[in-house]
Protein backbone atom coordinates (compact mmCIF):
# COMPACT_ATOMS: atom_id res chain seq x y z
CA UNK A 1 0.00 0.00 0.00
CA UNK A 2 3.00 2.41 0.42
CA UNK A 3 4.30 4.01 -2.08
CA UNK A 4 8.09 2.65 -2.75
CA UNK A 5 9.44 5.44 -3.07
CA UNK A 6 8.73 8.66 -1.81
CA UNK A 7 6.89 9.98 1.04
CA UNK A 8 3.50 8.31 2.06
CA UNK A 9 1.34 10.06 5.09
CA UNK A 10 -2.02 9.26 6.28
CA UNK A 11 -2.74 10.53 9.81
CA UNK A 12 -5.92 10.79 11.57
CA UNK A 13 -6.84 12.57 15.22
CA UNK A 14 -9.32 14.60 16.90
CA UNK A 15 -7.46 16.48 19.49
CA UNK A 16 -5.56 18.55 19.94
CA UNK A 17 -5.32 19.45 16.65
CA UNK A 18 -7.93 17.59 14.65
CA UNK A 19 -6.78 15.74 12.07
CA UNK A 20 -7.57 13.70 8.87
CA UNK A 21 -4.81 13.90 6.30
CA UNK A 22 -3.60 11.97 3.21
CA UNK A 23 -0.98 12.12 0.86
CA UNK A 24 1.81 11.33 -0.90
CA UNK A 25 4.91 12.73 -2.01
CA UNK A 26 7.09 10.87 -4.53
CA UNK A 27 10.44 11.50 -4.78
CA UNK A 28 12.06 14.51 -6.38
CA UNK A 29 9.00 15.71 -6.66
CA UNK A 30 8.00 18.94 -4.35
CA UNK A 31 4.07 18.85 -2.70
CA UNK A 32 2.86 22.07 -1.67
CA UNK A 33 0.54 21.93 1.30
CA UNK A 34 -2.02 25.02 1.19
CA UNK A 35 -4.19 26.52 3.58
CA UNK A 36 -5.41 29.22 6.03
CA UNK A 37 -3.47 29.37 9.13
CA UNK A 38 -4.44 27.21 11.75
CA UNK A 39 -5.57 24.24 9.00
CA UNK A 40 -2.78 22.38 10.46
CA UNK A 41 0.15 22.53 7.90
CA UNK A 42 2.35 22.97 10.38
CA UNK A 43 1.26 20.17 12.55
CA UNK A 44 1.47 17.82 9.94
CA UNK A 45 4.74 19.07 9.23
CA UNK A 46 5.96 18.45 13.02
CA UNK A 47 4.06 15.04 12.74
CA UNK A 48 6.16 14.06 9.36
CA UNK A 49 9.40 15.13 11.48
CA UNK A 50 8.21 13.26 14.76
CA UNK A 51 7.92 16.62 16.76
CA UNK A 52 4.34 15.61 17.39
CA UNK A 53 2.53 12.32 17.70
CA UNK A 54 -0.43 11.77 15.99
CA UNK A 55 -2.87 9.63 17.48
CA UNK A 56 -3.83 7.24 14.44
CA UNK A 57 -1.93 6.83 10.92
CA UNK A 58 1.32 5.76 9.20
CA UNK A 59 4.24 7.35 8.18
CA UNK A 60 6.54 5.52 5.64
CA UNK A 61 9.21 6.92 3.39
CA UNK A 62 11.08 5.51 0.67
CA UNK A 63 9.17 1.75 2.47
CA UNK A 64 10.58 2.53 6.03
CA UNK A 65 8.27 3.04 8.11
CA UNK A 66 8.60 6.01 11.27
CA UNK A 67 5.18 5.90 12.66
CA UNK A 68 2.26 3.74 12.74
CA UNK A 69 -0.42 3.51 15.23
CA UNK A 70 -1.43 -0.20 14.37
CA UNK A 71 1.97 -1.71 15.39
CA UNK A 72 2.66 0.99 18.28
CA UNK A 73 5.90 2.05 15.95
CA UNK A 74 6.88 5.77 16.47
CA UNK A 75 10.80 6.18 15.00
CA UNK A 76 12.24 9.57 17.93
CA UNK A 77 12.46 12.54 15.91
CA UNK A 78 16.64 12.61 16.01
CA UNK A 79 16.45 9.82 14.35
CA UNK A 80 14.16 10.01 11.29
CA UNK A 81 16.49 11.60 8.20
CA UNK A 82 14.39 14.62 7.96
CA UNK A 83 15.87 18.34 7.03
CA UNK A 84 13.30 20.64 7.84
CA UNK A 85 13.89 24.21 7.41
CA UNK A 86 11.47 26.32 10.02
CA UNK A 87 9.78 29.28 9.44
CA UNK A 88 11.87 31.34 11.65
CA UNK A 89 14.62 29.03 10.54
CA UNK A 90 15.13 27.54 13.92
CA UNK A 91 19.51 28.32 13.52
CA UNK A 92 21.60 27.69 16.48
CA UNK A 93 22.15 31.31 17.59
CA UNK A 94 25.51 30.18 19.92
CA UNK A 95 27.41 28.61 16.61
CA UNK A 96 28.63 29.91 13.03
CA UNK A 97 26.97 29.42 9.91
CA UNK A 98 29.58 26.80 9.43
CA UNK A 99 28.70 25.18 13.06
CA UNK A 100 25.11 24.72 12.23
CA UNK A 101 25.81 22.95 8.69
CA UNK A 102 27.48 20.97 10.95
CA UNK A 103 25.52 20.25 13.67
CA UNK A 104 23.41 17.98 11.26
CA UNK A 105 26.32 16.05 10.40
CA UNK A 106 26.59 13.30 13.59
CA UNK A 107 25.93 10.80 10.82
CA UNK A 108 29.50 11.56 9.37
CA UNK A 109 32.78 10.70 10.69
CA UNK A 110 34.45 14.23 12.35
CA UNK A 111 36.94 14.40 9.97
CA UNK A 112 34.59 14.73 6.71
CA UNK A 113 32.11 17.40 8.43
CA UNK A 114 33.93 20.70 7.81
CA UNK A 115 34.55 19.85 4.08
CA UNK A 116 30.75 18.71 3.67
CA UNK A 117 29.70 21.68 5.27
CA UNK A 118 31.63 24.32 3.17
CA UNK A 119 30.02 22.47 0.12
CA UNK A 120 26.58 22.79 1.10
CA UNK A 121 27.17 27.03 1.88
CA UNK A 122 28.61 27.53 -1.27
CA UNK A 123 25.84 25.41 -3.01
CA UNK A 124 23.49 27.93 -1.23
CA UNK A 125 26.38 30.94 -2.28
CA UNK A 126 27.65 32.00 1.51
CA UNK A 127 31.12 31.18 0.83
CA UNK A 128 32.54 33.49 3.32
CA UNK A 129 30.20 33.99 5.62
CA UNK A 130 31.41 30.64 7.52
CA UNK A 131 32.25 32.20 10.44
CA UNK A 132 29.19 34.53 11.02
CA UNK A 133 26.87 33.68 13.59
CA UNK A 134 22.96 33.80 12.91
CA UNK A 135 22.51 37.30 14.28
CA UNK A 136 25.20 38.65 11.96
CA UNK A 137 22.76 37.53 8.83
CA UNK A 138 20.77 39.11 6.81
CA UNK A 139 16.93 37.18 6.85
CA UNK A 140 17.90 35.96 3.43
CA UNK A 141 21.63 34.54 4.47
CA UNK A 142 19.84 33.08 7.51
CA UNK A 143 17.55 31.19 5.32
CA UNK A 144 19.77 29.84 3.43
CA UNK A 145 22.05 28.57 6.27
CA UNK A 146 18.77 27.07 7.22
CA UNK A 147 18.46 25.32 3.75
CA UNK A 148 22.14 24.01 3.96
CA UNK A 149 21.54 22.38 7.21
CA UNK A 150 18.27 20.97 7.14
CA UNK A 151 20.73 19.16 3.42
CA UNK A 152 23.79 18.28 5.62
CA UNK A 153 21.86 15.25 7.26
CA UNK A 154 21.25 13.43 4.17
CA UNK A 155 18.07 13.85 4.37
CA UNK A 156 15.51 11.30 2.84
CA UNK A 157 12.42 14.12 3.18
CA UNK A 158 12.19 17.47 2.83
CA UNK A 159 10.45 19.76 4.90
CA UNK A 160 9.59 23.25 4.38
CA UNK A 161 7.52 25.03 6.84
CA UNK A 162 6.88 28.69 5.10
CA UNK A 163 10.52 28.84 4.83
CA UNK A 164 9.84 32.84 2.78
CA UNK A 165 7.29 34.20 5.17
CA UNK A 166 9.99 36.18 7.50
CA UNK A 167 11.64 38.23 4.21
CA UNK A 168 11.12 40.93 2.51
CA UNK A 169 9.33 40.54 -1.35
CA UNK A 170 12.84 41.67 -3.01
CA UNK A 171 14.52 38.64 -1.22
CA UNK A 172 11.57 36.10 -1.37
CA UNK A 173 11.91 36.62 -5.34
CA UNK A 174 15.35 36.11 -5.54
CA UNK A 175 15.12 32.73 -2.68
CA UNK A 176 11.93 31.28 -5.34
CA UNK A 177 14.67 31.16 -8.00
CA UNK A 178 17.17 29.40 -5.85
CA UNK A 179 15.44 26.95 -4.33
CA UNK A 180 13.65 26.00 -7.89
CA UNK A 181 17.14 26.05 -9.01
CA UNK A 182 18.51 23.43 -5.97
CA UNK A 183 15.65 20.96 -6.21
CA UNK A 184 16.34 20.33 -9.35
CA UNK A 185 19.60 18.18 -7.72
CA UNK A 186 17.44 16.89 -4.71
CA UNK A 187 16.34 13.48 -4.91
CA UNK A 188 13.92 13.35 -2.20
CA UNK A 189 10.47 14.62 -1.71
CA UNK A 190 9.31 17.91 -0.59
CA UNK A 191 6.62 19.21 1.22
CA UNK A 192 6.02 22.69 1.51
CA UNK A 193 3.98 24.45 3.70
CA UNK A 194 2.33 27.60 2.61
CA UNK A 195 -0.52 29.67 2.53
CA UNK A 196 0.56 31.49 -0.06
CA UNK A 197 -1.23 30.43 -3.68
CA UNK A 198 1.06 31.93 -5.70
CA UNK A 199 4.28 30.81 -4.15
CA UNK A 200 2.51 27.12 -4.16
CA UNK A 201 1.92 27.26 -8.01
CA UNK A 202 5.57 28.35 -8.83
CA UNK A 203 7.22 26.24 -6.72
CA UNK A 204 5.32 22.93 -6.58
CA UNK A 205 4.46 20.15 -8.51
CA UNK A 206 1.32 19.21 -7.23
CA UNK A 207 -0.21 20.52 -4.00
CA UNK A 208 -2.33 19.64 -1.24
CA UNK A 209 -5.42 21.81 -0.35
CA UNK A 210 -6.11 21.58 3.68
CA UNK A 211 -9.21 22.84 6.01
CA UNK A 212 -9.03 22.32 9.95
CA UNK A 213 -6.52 19.30 10.05
CA UNK A 214 -8.58 17.85 6.44
CA UNK A 215 -6.79 17.06 3.00
CA UNK A 216 -9.50 18.34 0.98
CA UNK A 217 -8.40 17.68 -2.81
CA UNK A 218 -4.68 17.18 -3.95
CA UNK A 219 -3.35 17.82 -7.57
CA UNK A 220 -1.57 20.09 -10.12
CA UNK A 221 -1.96 23.74 -9.11
CA UNK A 222 -3.70 25.33 -12.25
CA UNK A 223 -5.70 22.25 -11.95
CA UNK A 224 -6.63 23.01 -8.03
CA UNK A 225 -7.04 26.27 -8.50
CA UNK A 226 -9.20 26.10 -11.84
CA UNK A 227 -11.05 22.56 -10.92
CA UNK A 228 -12.07 22.48 -7.24
CA UNK A 229 -13.32 19.42 -6.12
CA UNK A 230 -15.91 21.11 -3.81
CA UNK A 231 -17.29 24.41 -2.52
CA UNK A 232 -15.01 24.17 -0.01
CA UNK A 233 -11.74 24.08 -2.09
CA UNK A 234 -13.43 26.82 -3.99
CA UNK A 235 -13.63 29.20 -0.94
CA UNK A 236 -9.80 28.11 -0.10
CA UNK A 237 -8.30 28.45 -3.79
CA UNK A 238 -10.13 31.98 -3.57
CA UNK A 239 -12.42 31.42 -6.71
CA UNK A 240 -14.45 33.92 -5.97
CA UNK A 241 -16.92 33.67 -8.94
CA UNK A 242 -18.58 31.04 -7.02
CA UNK A 243 -22.60 30.69 -8.17
CA UNK A 244 -25.57 27.87 -7.54
CA UNK A 245 -27.32 26.85 -11.42
CA UNK A 246 -29.38 24.31 -12.58
CA UNK A 247 -28.92 21.67 -15.27
CA UNK A 248 -30.90 22.70 -17.76
CA UNK A 249 -29.32 20.28 -20.66
CA UNK A 250 -26.73 18.17 -22.26
CA UNK A 251 -26.69 20.18 -25.20
CA UNK A 252 -24.80 19.79 -28.58
CA UNK A 253 -21.42 20.29 -29.39
CA UNK A 254 -20.02 18.47 -26.47
CA UNK A 255 -21.81 21.49 -24.01
CA UNK A 256 -23.58 21.48 -21.52
CA UNK A 257 -26.03 24.04 -20.41
CA UNK A 258 -27.13 25.53 -16.98
CA UNK A 259 -29.31 27.68 -15.57
CA UNK A 260 -27.86 30.63 -14.02
CA UNK A 261 -30.77 32.86 -12.31
CA UNK A 262 -33.14 32.66 -16.10
CA UNK A 263 -29.57 33.28 -18.26
CA UNK A 264 -28.41 29.95 -20.14
CA UNK A 265 -24.69 29.55 -19.00
CA UNK A 266 -22.92 27.32 -21.37
CA UNK A 267 -19.69 24.64 -20.28
CA UNK A 268 -18.14 21.65 -21.39
CA UNK A 269 -19.72 18.54 -21.53
CA UNK A 270 -20.50 17.23 -18.19
CA UNK A 271 -22.75 14.09 -18.85
CA UNK A 272 -22.65 13.23 -15.34
CA UNK A 273 -24.60 15.79 -13.98
CA UNK A 274 -28.54 14.60 -14.42
CA UNK A 275 -30.88 17.32 -16.07
CA UNK A 276 -32.32 19.45 -13.31
CA UNK A 277 -29.67 18.03 -10.80
CA UNK A 278 -29.03 21.90 -8.62
CA UNK A 279 -24.93 22.29 -9.36
CA UNK A 280 -22.15 24.85 -7.75
CA UNK A 281 -19.81 26.21 -10.84
CA UNK A 282 -17.22 28.62 -10.58
CA UNK A 283 -15.47 30.75 -13.19
CA UNK A 284 -11.80 31.18 -12.60
CA UNK A 285 -10.25 34.76 -12.78
CA UNK A 286 -8.25 34.07 -15.85
CA UNK A 287 -11.93 32.85 -17.46
CA UNK A 288 -13.75 36.40 -17.18
CA UNK A 289 -13.35 37.96 -20.47
CA UNK A 290 -13.86 41.87 -20.91
CA UNK A 291 -15.42 43.02 -24.38
CA UNK A 292 -14.17 45.83 -25.30
CA UNK A 293 -16.52 48.73 -24.85
CA UNK A 294 -15.73 50.85 -27.85
CA UNK A 295 -16.28 48.13 -30.58
CA UNK A 296 -19.72 46.04 -28.90
CA UNK A 297 -20.12 42.75 -30.26
CA UNK A 298 -23.30 41.76 -29.21
CA UNK A 299 -23.96 37.62 -28.75
CA UNK A 300 -21.01 36.83 -30.25
CA UNK A 301 -18.96 35.52 -27.53
CA UNK A 302 -19.58 32.46 -25.33
CA UNK A 303 -21.78 33.56 -22.48
CA UNK A 304 -22.25 37.29 -22.65
CA UNK A 305 -23.42 38.49 -19.43
CA UNK A 306 -23.69 41.86 -19.65
CA UNK A 307 -23.95 44.23 -16.43
CA UNK A 308 -22.64 47.38 -14.05
CA UNK A 309 -19.04 47.83 -12.87
CA UNK A 310 -19.64 48.58 -9.59
CA UNK A 311 -16.43 48.97 -8.69
CA UNK A 312 -12.52 49.19 -10.15
CA UNK A 313 -9.90 48.56 -7.33
CA UNK A 314 -6.46 49.61 -9.03
CA UNK A 315 -3.66 47.24 -7.17
CA UNK A 316 -0.04 47.44 -8.71
CA UNK A 317 -0.89 47.38 -12.33
CA UNK A 318 -3.89 45.47 -11.74
CA UNK A 319 -7.54 46.43 -11.72
CA UNK A 320 -9.62 44.33 -10.22
CA UNK A 321 -13.01 44.94 -11.32
CA UNK A 322 -16.82 43.75 -9.91
CA UNK A 323 -19.30 43.51 -11.90
CA UNK A 324 -22.61 42.74 -11.39
CA UNK A 325 -24.83 41.39 -13.75
CA UNK A 326 -27.96 43.02 -14.93
CA UNK A 327 -30.07 39.93 -14.34
CA UNK A 328 -28.76 39.07 -11.11
CA UNK A 329 -27.36 42.57 -9.67
CA UNK A 330 -27.13 40.61 -5.91
CA UNK A 331 -23.97 38.19 -7.40
CA UNK A 332 -21.25 40.15 -8.75
CA UNK A 333 -19.09 38.76 -11.09
CA UNK A 334 -14.83 39.80 -10.23
CA UNK A 335 -12.31 39.78 -12.52
CA UNK A 336 -8.92 41.27 -13.09
CA UNK A 337 -7.67 43.01 -16.21
CA UNK A 338 -4.69 44.98 -16.96
CA UNK A 339 -4.38 48.42 -15.29
CA UNK A 340 -4.06 49.86 -18.91
CA UNK A 341 -6.74 47.83 -20.50
CA UNK A 342 -9.15 49.04 -17.61
CA UNK A 343 -8.23 52.50 -18.48
CA UNK A 344 -8.44 52.47 -22.68
CA UNK A 345 -11.97 50.56 -22.05
CA UNK A 346 -12.66 53.92 -19.28
CA UNK A 347 -13.69 50.84 -17.37
CA UNK A 348 -15.38 52.97 -13.72
CA UNK A 349 -18.00 52.52 -11.58
CA UNK A 350 -21.57 52.86 -12.78
CA UNK A 351 -20.14 52.15 -16.23
CA UNK A 352 -22.21 49.35 -18.78
CA UNK A 353 -19.63 46.87 -19.69
CA UNK A 354 -20.17 43.26 -20.78
CA UNK A 355 -17.78 39.77 -19.92
CA UNK A 356 -18.10 36.91 -21.81
CA UNK A 357 -17.57 33.37 -19.25
CA UNK A 358 -15.61 31.12 -21.13
CA UNK A 359 -16.87 27.94 -21.50
CA UNK A 360 -13.53 25.83 -20.99
CA UNK A 361 -12.79 27.51 -17.64
CA UNK A 362 -16.40 27.01 -16.20
CA UNK A 363 -16.02 24.15 -13.74
CA UNK A 364 -19.22 22.19 -12.23
CA UNK A 365 -19.50 20.64 -9.23
CA UNK A 366 -22.13 19.08 -6.57
CA UNK A 367 -23.98 21.49 -4.38
CA UNK A 368 -23.03 21.71 -0.98
CA UNK A 369 -19.88 18.98 -1.53
CA UNK A 370 -18.47 19.42 1.82
CA UNK A 371 -19.45 21.81 4.19
CA UNK A 372 -20.52 25.00 3.13
CA UNK A 373 -20.15 28.55 3.95
CA UNK A 374 -16.05 27.52 4.96
CA UNK A 375 -15.60 31.70 4.90
CA UNK B 1 38.67 36.04 62.04
CA UNK B 2 37.51 32.87 61.79
CA UNK B 3 39.35 31.82 59.21
CA UNK B 4 37.75 27.94 60.11
CA UNK B 5 34.70 28.95 59.88
CA UNK B 6 34.73 31.03 56.50
CA UNK B 7 36.42 27.96 54.74
CA UNK B 8 33.62 25.80 56.43
CA UNK B 9 31.27 28.24 54.50
CA UNK B 10 33.04 28.27 51.43
CA UNK B 11 33.08 24.42 50.73
CA UNK B 12 29.44 24.36 52.21
CA UNK B 13 28.39 26.68 49.52
CA UNK B 14 31.14 24.99 46.78
CA UNK B 15 29.23 21.56 47.24
CA UNK B 16 26.15 23.18 47.62
CA UNK B 17 26.16 24.87 43.90
CA UNK B 18 27.75 21.40 42.66
CA UNK B 19 24.96 19.11 43.68
CA UNK B 20 22.18 21.50 42.97
CA UNK B 21 23.96 21.72 39.27
CA UNK B 22 22.66 18.11 38.21
CA UNK B 23 19.85 18.76 40.39
CA UNK B 24 18.22 22.16 38.86
CA UNK B 25 19.52 21.04 35.24
CA UNK B 26 16.89 18.20 35.59
CA UNK B 27 14.08 20.21 37.39
CA UNK B 28 14.34 23.32 35.85
CA UNK B 29 14.22 21.49 32.27
CA UNK B 30 11.13 19.81 33.47
CA UNK B 31 9.42 22.39 34.88
CA UNK B 32 10.38 24.51 31.84
CA UNK B 33 9.06 22.21 28.65
CA UNK B 34 6.86 19.16 30.21
CA UNK B 35 3.22 19.36 31.22
CA UNK B 36 1.71 17.11 33.83
CA UNK B 37 -0.88 16.68 36.46
CA UNK B 38 0.49 18.89 39.74
CA UNK B 39 2.83 20.89 37.81
CA UNK B 40 1.51 24.21 39.17
CA UNK B 41 2.05 22.05 43.09
CA UNK B 42 5.75 21.37 42.89
CA UNK B 43 6.11 25.01 41.33
CA UNK B 44 4.93 26.01 44.78
CA UNK B 45 6.90 23.78 46.78
CA UNK B 46 9.99 24.67 45.02
CA UNK B 47 9.14 28.50 45.86
CA UNK B 48 8.38 27.69 49.19
CA UNK B 49 11.76 28.04 50.87
CA UNK B 50 11.52 32.16 49.59
CA UNK B 51 8.72 32.75 51.75
CA UNK B 52 9.22 30.53 54.49
CA UNK B 53 10.64 32.07 57.89
CA UNK B 54 13.98 30.02 57.74
CA UNK B 55 14.05 29.66 61.20
CA UNK B 56 10.31 27.09 60.17
CA UNK B 57 11.69 25.69 57.64
CA UNK B 58 14.92 24.60 59.77
CA UNK B 59 12.65 23.48 62.29
CA UNK B 60 11.00 20.80 59.79
CA UNK B 61 14.26 20.21 58.55
CA UNK B 62 15.46 19.43 62.39
CA UNK B 63 12.23 17.03 62.84
CA UNK B 64 12.94 15.21 59.43
CA UNK B 65 16.87 14.76 59.55
CA UNK B 66 16.36 14.11 63.36
CA UNK B 67 17.78 10.20 65.03
CA UNK B 68 13.88 9.30 65.44
CA UNK B 69 12.58 10.47 61.77
CA UNK B 70 13.06 7.99 59.26
CA UNK B 71 15.66 9.92 56.91
CA UNK B 72 17.47 10.14 60.39
CA UNK B 73 17.35 6.89 61.37
CA UNK B 74 18.53 5.69 57.68
CA UNK B 75 21.12 7.64 57.30
CA UNK B 76 22.74 6.77 60.88
CA UNK B 77 22.55 2.99 59.20
CA UNK B 78 23.79 3.89 56.05
CA UNK B 79 26.85 5.70 57.60
CA UNK B 80 26.80 5.45 61.40
CA UNK B 81 26.45 8.79 62.52
CA UNK B 82 23.67 11.09 62.73
CA UNK B 83 22.38 14.01 59.97
CA UNK B 84 21.65 16.26 62.27
CA UNK B 85 24.47 18.86 63.75
CA UNK B 86 27.10 17.23 60.83
CA UNK B 87 28.17 18.90 57.51
CA UNK B 88 26.25 16.51 55.53
CA UNK B 89 23.10 17.67 57.27
CA UNK B 90 23.96 20.87 56.75
CA UNK B 91 24.46 20.57 53.38
CA UNK B 92 21.44 18.60 52.50
CA UNK B 93 19.29 21.66 54.41
CA UNK B 94 21.63 24.22 52.11
CA UNK B 95 20.30 21.90 48.46
CA UNK B 96 17.06 22.18 49.72
CA UNK B 97 16.58 25.93 50.75
CA UNK B 98 18.51 26.70 47.91
CA UNK B 99 16.19 24.74 45.51
CA UNK B 100 13.79 28.12 44.08
CA UNK B 101 17.16 29.63 44.00
CA UNK B 102 18.96 27.40 41.48
CA UNK B 103 15.71 25.95 39.68
CA UNK B 104 13.67 29.21 39.04
CA UNK B 105 16.56 30.85 36.89
CA UNK B 106 17.32 27.57 35.56
CA UNK B 107 14.00 26.97 34.73
CA UNK B 108 13.78 30.45 32.78
CA UNK B 109 16.62 30.13 30.85
CA UNK B 110 15.43 26.41 29.33
CA UNK B 111 12.03 28.36 28.70
CA UNK B 112 13.71 31.08 26.45
CA UNK B 113 14.91 28.71 24.01
CA UNK B 114 12.85 28.42 21.24
CA UNK B 115 9.94 25.15 20.56
CA UNK B 116 11.39 25.19 16.62
CA UNK B 117 15.23 25.56 18.02
CA UNK B 118 15.04 22.36 19.82
CA UNK B 119 13.06 20.59 17.06
CA UNK B 120 15.98 21.82 15.01
CA UNK B 121 18.14 20.40 17.25
CA UNK B 122 16.60 16.88 16.92
CA UNK B 123 15.95 17.41 13.01
CA UNK B 124 19.70 17.74 13.02
CA UNK B 125 19.69 14.34 14.26
CA UNK B 126 21.27 15.27 18.11
CA UNK B 127 19.83 12.90 20.71
CA UNK B 128 18.27 14.43 23.32
CA UNK B 129 21.27 13.71 25.50
CA UNK B 130 23.29 15.68 22.96
CA UNK B 131 20.97 18.07 22.34
CA UNK B 132 21.03 19.16 26.08
CA UNK B 133 24.83 19.36 25.60
CA UNK B 134 25.57 21.12 22.19
CA UNK B 135 22.68 23.00 21.68
CA UNK B 136 20.46 23.57 25.72
CA UNK B 137 22.77 24.09 27.91
CA UNK B 138 24.80 26.65 25.64
CA UNK B 139 21.78 28.67 25.55
CA UNK B 140 20.75 28.38 28.54
CA UNK B 141 23.80 29.25 30.11
CA UNK B 142 22.98 32.53 31.19
CA UNK B 143 20.27 30.96 33.74
CA UNK B 144 22.32 28.66 34.99
CA UNK B 145 24.88 31.21 35.99
CA UNK B 146 22.77 32.80 37.62
CA UNK B 147 21.44 30.56 39.62
CA UNK B 148 24.40 29.11 40.30
CA UNK B 149 25.65 32.55 41.36
CA UNK B 150 22.59 33.12 43.72
CA UNK B 151 22.95 29.68 45.43
CA UNK B 152 26.30 30.48 46.08
CA UNK B 153 26.02 33.58 47.88
CA UNK B 154 22.60 32.83 49.59
CA UNK B 155 24.13 29.67 51.23
CA UNK B 156 27.14 31.87 52.43
CA UNK B 157 24.71 33.99 53.87
CA UNK B 158 21.53 31.74 55.39
CA UNK B 159 21.77 32.18 59.29
CA UNK B 160 18.49 30.48 60.47
CA UNK B 161 18.42 27.34 58.97
CA UNK B 162 22.16 26.52 59.16
CA UNK B 163 21.69 27.45 63.01
CA UNK B 164 18.45 25.03 63.70
CA UNK B 165 19.92 22.16 61.33
CA UNK B 166 23.70 22.37 62.24
CA UNK B 167 24.05 24.12 65.47
CA UNK B 168 27.52 26.03 65.95
CA UNK B 169 29.84 23.08 66.18
CA UNK B 170 33.27 24.52 65.01
CA UNK B 171 34.79 23.03 61.96
CA UNK B 172 31.43 20.88 61.21
CA UNK B 173 28.80 23.25 61.07
CA UNK B 174 29.39 26.68 62.11
CA UNK B 175 29.44 28.83 59.23
CA UNK B 176 30.99 32.41 58.91
CA UNK B 177 27.29 33.78 59.61
CA UNK B 178 26.91 32.19 62.82
CA UNK B 179 30.56 33.28 63.79
CA UNK B 180 29.52 36.82 62.73
CA UNK B 181 26.64 36.06 65.23
CA UNK B 182 29.07 34.34 67.88
CA UNK B 183 31.55 37.48 67.96
CA UNK B 184 28.81 40.01 67.87
CA UNK B 185 26.78 38.19 71.06
CA UNK B 186 30.51 38.23 72.65
CA UNK B 187 31.04 41.83 72.38
CA UNK B 188 33.57 41.75 69.22
CA UNK B 189 32.59 44.09 67.40
CA UNK B 190 36.18 44.60 65.48
CA UNK B 191 36.10 40.43 64.19
CA UNK B 192 32.42 40.83 63.47
CA UNK B 193 33.14 43.51 61.47
CA UNK B 194 36.03 41.95 59.53
CA UNK B 195 33.94 39.07 58.51
CA UNK B 196 30.84 40.91 57.97
CA UNK B 197 33.03 43.30 55.60
CA UNK B 198 34.80 40.10 54.04
CA UNK B 199 30.88 38.44 53.23
CA UNK B 200 29.96 41.50 51.60
CA UNK B 201 33.13 42.22 49.22
CA UNK B 202 32.56 38.68 48.47
CA UNK B 203 28.79 39.25 47.46
CA UNK B 204 29.33 41.97 45.94
CA UNK B 205 32.11 40.70 43.50
CA UNK B 206 29.87 37.45 42.65
CA UNK B 207 26.37 39.17 41.53
CA UNK B 208 28.99 41.38 39.74
CA UNK B 209 30.60 38.90 37.80
CA UNK B 210 27.19 37.21 36.94
CA UNK B 211 25.88 40.47 36.11
CA UNK B 212 29.30 41.03 33.70
CA UNK B 213 29.94 37.23 32.16
CA UNK B 214 25.33 36.72 31.34
CA UNK B 215 25.93 40.53 29.41
CA UNK B 216 28.98 38.81 27.32
CA UNK B 217 26.74 35.96 26.76
CA UNK B 218 23.95 37.64 25.34
CA UNK B 219 25.85 39.68 23.80
CA UNK B 220 27.67 36.56 21.93
CA UNK B 221 23.82 35.09 21.54
CA UNK B 222 22.81 38.10 19.88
Amino acid sequence: MSAVHGLDVSLRQDAPVSLDAQFRCASGEVLALVGPSGSGKSTILRTIAGACRAARGTITVNGETWFDSARGLYLAPHSRAVGMVFQSYALFPHMTALGNVMAGMGHLPAIAREAHARNLLELVRLSGLERRRPAELSGGQQQRVAVARALARAPKVLLLDEPFSAVDKVTRQRLYREIAELRRGLNMPVVLVTHDLDEATMLADRMTVLHRGRTLQTGRPEEVTNRPASTEVARLVDLRNLFAGTIAGHGPKDRTVIDWVGVKIETTARPEFALGQDVSWVVPDGFVVLHRRDRPSRGEHENPVPGTVEAVLAIGQTAHVTLRPGHAPDLPIRFSVPLHVARRNGLTAGVEAIVSLLAEGIHLLPAHAGPADGG
Amino acid sequence: MDWTAFWLSLQLAACTVLLLLPIGVALGRLLAYRDFIGKGMAEAVVALPLVLPPTVFGYYLLVSFGAASPIGQLWQAAFGRPLVFTFEGLLIASIVFNLPFAIQPMQRGFEAIPLDVREAAACCGMSPWRALMKVELPLAWPGILTAMVLSFAHTLGEFGIVLMVGGAIPGETRTIAIAIYDRVQAFDGAAAGRMSALLLAISLVTIALTFVLSRRVGRRLG
